[in-house]
């Protein structure tokens, strides 16, 4: 007989060697094997002449991601878009591809830009694996990043959009905000919420605040006994 | 292009001559061995010879001793469940390096059975000190179980020793021998276990079967009833043609294993010095002796492992990664989060396993492409880890 009555988080069913492989569209191959907007050498690096630059992530995590921003100031676009990317495929094809979003015809006006979805970015590669998804969410975080230090140095601050939000976690820059998103995208546990936000990897201890979050937005949005 | 298989730690292929064994039990021999007449009886007496087999190999005293199952999860499971499910409850030790087999199912057993596990660690090479195994022995514990060699790093634990206090103790042990299989001294009363894992997809045998060699004394709960084959521990009409290529796989790799040893360490070797050498900011995982003759896992420092695999792929290469994006969890790999290994690295390691068709020339193309591959995705990546300031579990991580 069963002594202690714990529910299963996760189905005793599932782990990793169990799920199926996953297979990368061709349009996120090519950006992969062929990285757009890239520098040339380090030597163009270092000499790049930017208007303001963006970085999201840690290696701990799994995903780092730099973006440097150069803009026309009469046009209000993106005129030149770098990057630099640790991480999988999937990371590098998103960055890839988001650097060319925002400079493709003439370049993105920086009000598009800023509200720039990872969804966006995701259904332009043709879509990542599900399990993927997740890749693809540090890249627009940069961008945006990027624009608002543009917009501080260039006398417009009102034009910034802060997050108004709680930075939960530095290493994934995860906010309260990302993770009531994550909630009303689905998540119920702190294995979900992670797996939408990256919240906690490589940063174990803030798994608490993040639970503590998960069980406020799960009520506010789904009632009392939705957990 | 030819395609270079470095991932047989994942799975083998089928030798020849056990394909050759096995294809008679398809068509010819192919009698349920449990019936009474002569085409039954064939496939029994041939089943019968290749248990005697096994026993021998593995030096156990009696046939009833070896239960064939349909893969080595299946006789992990077999192993663990069959003594809890005599208890209540209890206490289980198990190390913090184990194959998912066993992880997920002291999970579940935790989570619904209130099951106590601990998890006794392991070192910065991956090894177990069979003292902190003697330290975890509770009054209540049940069973000990610790892989015989880990199948990321190649870690060979100290078996022996540790069966050795679990005897002293009087609480039984078993180990998962699946990596062992072919390569390892099988010798079930020199390793002092009470039950052990094996199965065919490791050692050139086929996949779906797998052993379990579970001492006379010891007592299981079937998972599988019905029956009653298998002396009643495993249900379910045999697979006779599989149970003949897996003791054919054992007893052919077994008796090679000597001299097939000294040349995969000796191309292991010659592929860890180049790629250790070409490349700067990079290291070994696991035991530097205590290591399976075919292993060598590398960290590459400020890359993510998904990443080079997959242009390892491009040029025909396949290898495998304990890097996150290669996992459900996003965790990176627990095995090589167990030694030690700082998150800012553990993205970035690279598997290969090499096998009996591994040629040097395999292994000077990995030394050939991987520098450049590393390059071009360093180009590309922002992080730029300081490996003198980089530790390990106090120590500090030597580069090159």
């Amino acid at each position: 007989m069963p002594t202690k009555k714990v529910k299963l988080e996760k189905s005793d069913v599932s782990n990793k060697s169990q799920t199926e492989g996953w297979f990368y569209t061709d349009t996120v191959k090519d950006h992969f094997f062929n990285p757009r907007n890239l520098f040339y050498s380090n030597e163009d690096a270092e000499g790049y002449e930017y208007d303001a630059v963006g970085m999201v992530g840690s290696p701990a995590c799994g995903d780092m991601m730099k973006i440097w921003i150069k803009c026309s100031e009469e046009q209000d676009c993106i005129k030149e878009c770098k990057w630099q990317t640790f991480g999988c495929a999937s990371a590098i094809a998103s960055t890839s591809i988001m650097s060319e979003m925002v400079t493709e015809g003439g370049g993105m006006k920086l009000d598009d830009a800023m509200s720039m979805k990872p969804k966006d970015i995701n259904d332009k590669l043709g879509g990542l694996p599900s399990r993927k998804f997740h890749c693809s969410v540090l890249g627009d975080k940069a961008l945006r990043m990027a624009i608002n230090n543009y917009f501080e140095e260039t006398d417009q601050s009102d034009r910034k959009i802060e997050e108004k939000t709680r930075v939960i976690d530095k290493l994934s820059k995860t906010t309260d905000h990302d993770i009531e998103e994550a909630v009303l995208e689905g998540a119920r546990t702190f294995e979900e919420v992670q797996k939408k936000t990256k919240v906690g990897i490589g940063n174990p201890k803030v798994q608490m605040d993040v639970e503590q979050l998960l069980r406020f937005y799960v009520e506010k949005y789904f009632g009392e006994n939705a957990l | 292009m030819k395609e270079i298989y470095l991932d047989h730690a994942s799975t083998t292929y089928v030798r020849d001559e056990v394909l050759g064994i096995m294809n008679k039990y398809f068509q010819d021999e192919y009698g349920n061995p449990g019936s009474f007449h002569t085409i039954g009886l064939r496939p029994k007496r041939a089943m019968a010879k290749a248990r005697e087999l096994v026993r021998d190999i593995i030096n156990a005293k009696r046939v009833e001793e070896i239960i064939f199952t349909g893969s080595g999860t299946e006789s992990v499971n077999l192993a663990i469940k069959g003594i809890t499910e005599k208890y209540d409850t209890g206490h289980i030790i198990i190390s913090t390096i184990e194959h998912e087999a066993v992880t997920e199912t002291l999970y579940y057993l935790e989570h619904t059975k209130g099951w106590d596990v601990t998890k006794v660690p392991v070192d910065k090479y991956g090894l177990v000190n069979p003292k902190d195994v003697e330290d975890a022995i509770r009054p209540d514990t049940k069973l000990v179980t610790i892989m015989y060699a880990n199948n990321e790093i190649g870690t060979i634990q100290p078996i022996e020793q540790i069966g050795k206090i679990c005897r002293k103790k009087k609480v039984l042990f078993h180990t998962d021998a699946c990596q062992a299989g072919g390569v390892l001294d099988l010798d079930v009363e020199k390793l002092n276990v009470d039950m052990m894992t094996l199965n065919g997809s490791k050692i050139y045998g086929p996949k779906g079967i797998g052993m379990l060699y579970k001492k006379n004394t010891v007592k299981l709960v079937p998972l599988i009833h019905g029956g009653g084959q298998e002396f009643g521990y495993r249900s379910g009409t045999q697979n006779v043609a599989f149970i003949m290529g897996f003791a054919e796989a054992l007893r052919l790799g077994q008796s090679e294993r000597e001299k097939e040893n000294k040349r995969l360490i000796k191309l292991r070797t010659m592929l860890e010095v180049g790629i250790l050498r070409s490349i700067d900011k990079t290291f070994l995982n696991g035991h530097p002796v205590k290591r399976l003759p075919n292993n060598a896992n590398i960290t590459i420092s400020d890359i993510e492992g998904e990443a080079m695999m997959l242009y390892l792929n491009e040029f025909g290469i396949c290898t495998s990664s304990g890097s996150a994006c290669t996992s459900l969890t996003l965790e990176p790999s627990h095995v090589i989060l167990a030694m030690g290994l700082p998150y800012e690295v553990a993205h970035g390691t690279l598997r290969f396993t090499l096998g009996r068709k591994t040629t040097k020339k395999d292994v000077e193309k990995i030394i050939e492409v991987l520098p450049g591959i590393v390059e071009t995705l360093r180009k590309i990546s922002p992080v730029n880890v300081n490996m003198d300031k980089l530790e390990i579990q106090g120590e500090k991580v030597y580069a090159n």
